[in-house]
């Protein structure tokens, strides 16, 4: 696909990093040289110097045959303009980044108007991204497909987990949750387990399910003893202010500290029933009496990466259930890992996951059914979700009579709004989508994970 | 620097060089000229290149010192190897003078130590004017079209290797990129030898002119270069060709979008244009007014000859050493100028000259109006000021080495106009000079000491200078550059 993006900041260039790498012809556009000069020695795309609004760069940068322009630059106003001047000019998608809060409400009537194929918030994207963590605080990731209604949870399996040392045919019976464990992570090896494959501690299992049966199977293992109801958050900036909005709706309790005053005036505004507090968030002592020890859950969202770490380590030590901390820089992410804390977000990796995304379904909807695509496990294994769109011999047919290629497995099907965890005697219908787990494979559509029968 | 990286791009540059060699082989066979062995040695020898290309590099990243050393080291390898087939078959005995050729070759220079051309063994004749073709467009280029090479890093080698202040990628891929260079490259070169198979030239010497106009180079299989032939259809099929070559790349890359208008609005094409025509002008006249041609004849020369030095070929189809005082001016300064960016011709290019004379202009403006603020802009662009400081130094370091190797080869020359000349048309790569080295002399007589000079200043001039200049900085070579 022919891509362009115009601004070349964090977010565009792991943008066109990644990319770049998918073998899409990237072209960035920016008006900053020195940017630019990074982008060009390091990556293999064309560089054009200029304003993403003006006719004159977009046209030298080829918007007529362009497939998708991402306008990712530091102003909404240039995004907005930038994607309807692409859109007029032939651009056949645009995504267009909108961060200010003031424009949260006018969303749906901006993407109508300037006829955006998407909207990205970042901070909106990283406070939803917050938001899935806390209601499951023992995963450290949580994706959601056919549209919210199937999620996948990664759990790490620790020695008390009661499920450890357990082949997994005997979950099932033991465990009263409609789930299945679609792929395991041992020791930076990921496979697709089958019915024999045991669960060890220090594994990280992927779960899925819809999103009662993930977390009753949470609760169950024990990994989900209390529901959290207290969360303390460091840093009133934009993504603090979107993640108390939705916490506070989900019925949360939030203690928003926030350095400065009117900041926390306007905070006091936008957000009456949360707990504004003006003070230092890195002072232990201003922790300590606001009670961090009888928090549920602690969000350090600060503005900068080492205060993060930091208070997150001490909240980590005064034994909140669940820690999250934002990090801005992911250059040093194997120094972080080391860190021992639970969950890290990135606004800016979070944004490209998502525009990655939406760009590898386009590219896989012009072929194929294919409908989204997740990479997971540092990239070993994906999850896909197909539909299925025409009759084909494998449908109505129970799984079990079925052979299956190898490394894959059915992890779910979805039929209107029911959720079919399926077993040997269910079989998959026209217009059901079916989320597959696989490693080492892309199949392009359902037939490629299907072994065609002998006729005996 | 990943020196691995490094030996093994020279493994593949020596792989490529034999397989370059193959069609040289093909044409000694069919004529039997007896040198056909020097080519098989040759081959063999560089077949050794292959044992450089399974060294796996530590880290499988490029960056701006490591393509700066395959693309200079590339090159020098390339003239050594080239210059066996000389060698070994005996047309050319010593190692120093073939080395000159084949440097004078790959360089696009067309700069000759051989006093008789003609009676040569054909095969090395083809593979002379090959190595013309080859250099033209860059043997790492084409390493880069046809082998998935070290992904982005490997943009350091074609801003080594590729002329011009800035030189770019037309389409996103850098791979994509080069291919799209090479097939213009080819369809040019195939559409000139079909015009000139036409106009009536046989098929050989079709090709060795058209490998010699393609890569700006000048070698003929003629003593009397082009004027040999004497053939008006021949004449404005080669000096047209010249001039379509001396074009930047990326503007034909526009036509074959049909891009008309950013084609015929280009600053530089122009500008190149302009000087042609004003050029060709005044040496008619020039000409006319001493009485030494018919008007027809003058335009005619005139034409081929200003083509031919603009475009840094050195092809000729008249002595113009005998001509006029001020035409011999006007073509030492055209020497100078060179042909535009992106092109397979050398000199200082259109584009620097463009802009040194935008940059007066406002030094001038300047002095009137001390507080003025004006940028400097190309094609409505504006040139940012760093492209400007590089560009102002490129002309002062081409001339500081020119001053120099004046100096170092003046021992040898009897008068000024000789030293000045060869030198000048060895950096810019055009090949005949004027004096002793005009259209029908040549650098035989020539010390090897002056003839190593010359040679230096010819991959000076085809690879712009820095690359092979940085390889004199001790630093560079150190693992640890600080």
């Amino acid at each position: 696909m022919k891509i362009i993006i115009v601004g070349d900041g964090k977010v565009g260039y792991t943008l066109a990093d990644n990319l770049a790498g998918e073998e899409h012809d990237v072209t960035i556009v920016d008006k900053n040289p020195e940017a630019l000069r990074r982008a060009h020695d390091n990556l293999d795309v064309m560089c054009v110097k200029g304003s993403g609004v003006s006719g004159k760069t977009l046209l030298e940068a080829g918007i007529r045959e362009t497939d998708l322009l991402l306008a990712a630059t530091s102003s909404d106003e240039i995004n907005m303009v930038c994607a309807l001047t692409g859109k007029k000019l032939g651009a056949k998608r645009t995504v267009a980044r909108i961060r200010d809060p003031e424009y949260a409400n006018e969303l749906a009537m901006l993407k109508n108007e300037l006829e955006l194929d998407m909207i990205i918030n970042p901070e909106q994207a990283a406070a939803l991204e917050i938001v899935k963590l806390l209601q499951f605080p023992s995963a450290i990731n949580v994706e959601s497909f056919a549209r919210g209604r199937v999620r996948v949870v990664d759990i790490k399996m620790t020695d008390d987990v009661p499920i450890v040392g357990m082949p997994l045919k005997k979950i099932a019976s033991r465990i009263n949750a409609s789930v299945l464990i679609g792929a395991i992570e041992r020791d930076e090896d990921v496979f697709i387990p089958d019915g024999e494959a045991v669960v060890q501690a220090g594994d990280t299992i992927y779960v899925v399910g819809n999103t009662v049966n993930t977390f009753n199977f949470c609760k169950a293992i024990g990994k989900c003893s209390l529901r959290i109801r207290r969360i303390m958050i460091v840093g009133g900036g934009r993504i603090g202010y979107y993640l108390s909005r939705i916490v506070l709706e989900l019925g949360m309790k939030v203690k928003l500290i926030e350095i400065d005053r009117d900041r926390c005036q306007e905070l006091s505004e936008l957000l009456p029933e949360a707990l504004i507090i003006q003070g230092d968030g890195t002072s232990t002592d201003l922790l300590e009496s606001e009670n961090l020890y009888d928090m549920d859950a602690f969000v350090a969202l600060t503005g900068r990466d080492e205060d993060n770490l930091i208070v997150s380590l001490l909240a980590r030590q005064a034994g909140v259930q669940k820690v999250i901390t934002k990090v801005a820089r992911i250059n040093s992410e194997s120094l972080i890992k080391a860190l021992d804390l639970d969950s890290i977000i990135s606004p800016r990796l979070i944004t490209a996951n998502h525009i990655l995304q939406y760009v590898r379904g386009l590219k896989n909807a012009e072929t194929t059914s294919l409908e989204t695509l997740y990479k997971t496990a540092n990239g070993q294994a994906e999850i896909i979700e197909f539909l299925v769109k025409q009759d084909r011999w494998y449908l109505n047919t129970p799984l079990r009579k079925l052979k299956m290629v190898k490394n894959a497995i059915i992890a779910a099907i979805v039929r209107k709004n029911e959720i079919i965890i399926p077993h040997g005697s269910d079989d998959v219908h026209r217009n059901d989508r079916v989320i597959l787990f696989v490693k080492g494979l892309s199949p392009e559509s359902l037939d490629d994970v299907f072994q065609v029968q002998e006729p005996l | 620097m990943n020196h691995r990286a490094v030996i093994r791009s020279l493994g593949i540059v020596m792989l490529c060089e034999g397989a370059f060699m193959v069609p040289s082989l093909v044409v000694a066979l069919f004529y039997r000229d007896g040198d056909a062995p020097a080519f098989l040695i040759t081959i063999a020898v560089l077949m050794l290149g292959a044992l450089l290309v399974p060294i796996k590099p530590p880290k499988s990243g490029l960056y701006a010192r490591d393509g700066l050393a395959i693309v200079a080291l590339g090159w020098l390898v390339m003239s050594v190897f080239g210059a066996l087939p000389f060698v070994l078959s005996g047309s050319i005995p010593r190692f120093v003078d073939a080395l000159f050729e084949s440097v004078s070759g790959f360089t696009t220079t067309g700069a000759s130590i051989l006093t008789r051309i003609e009676g040569l063994p054909r095969g090395i004749l083809f593979w002379r004017s090959f190595t013309h073709w080859i250099g033209g467009m860059g043997v790492l280029l084409l390493t880069l079209a046809i082998l998935p090479m070290a992904g982005a890093g490997a943009v350091h080698i074609l801003r080594a290797e590729s002329p011009g202040p800035a030189p770019g990628k037309l389409v996103p891929k850098l791979a994509q990129t080069a291919k799209i260079l090479y097939i213009l490259y080819v369809s040019l070169t195939l559409a000139q030898v079909i015009a000139l198979l036409l106009a009536g030239m046989s098929f050989y010497d079709a090709l060795i002119h058209a490998f010699g106009t393609a890569g700006t180079g000048g070698f003929s299989n003629r003593n009397a270069s082009v004027g040999a032939y004497n053939s008006l259809a021949i004449d404005l099929i080669i000096a047209v060709f010249m001039l379509i070559f001396g074009i930047s790349f990326t503007l034909h890359y526009q036509l074959i979008r049909r891009n008309w208008k950013s084609f015929w609005r280009d600053e530089e094409l122009r500008f190149y244009l302009a000087v042609v025509a004003l050029s060709v002008a005044v040496i008619t006249w020039d000409v006319l007014r001493h009485q030494l041609l018919t008007p027809g004849a003058a335009l005619r020369q005139s034409f081929f000859q200003v083509s031919s030095i603009i475009t840094t070929t050195g092809f000729a189809t008249a002595d113009f050493n005998a001509w006029p005082a001020l035409s011999k001016t006007i073509l030492l300064a055209l020497m100078l100028v060179g042909a535009s960016a992106g092109s397979t011709g050398g000199g200082i290019k259109c584009i620097r000259i463009l802009m040194m004379l935008k940059l007066i202009r406002r030094e001038m403006t300047r002095m009137k109006h001390p507080q003025i603020v004006q940028s400097i802009r190309i094609g409505g662009r504006k040139v940012d000021s760093e492209t400007l400081q590089s560009v102002v130094l490129f002309i002062l370091f081409y001339l500081t080495i020119l001053a120099v190797a004046v100096f170092l080869v003046a021992a040898d020359v009897q008068d000024l106009v000789t030293g000045f000349s060869a030198v000048l048309a060895c950096i810019g790569n055009i090949g005949p000079g004027l004096g002793m080295v005009g259209p029908t002399g040549n650098y035989a007589a020539f010390s090897d000491f002056s003839k190593a000079v010359l040679s230096l200043c010819m991959l000076l001039g085809r690879l712009e200078i820095m690359p092979v200049a940085v390889l004199a900085l001790p630093s560079f070579w150190r693992r640890v550059s600080i």
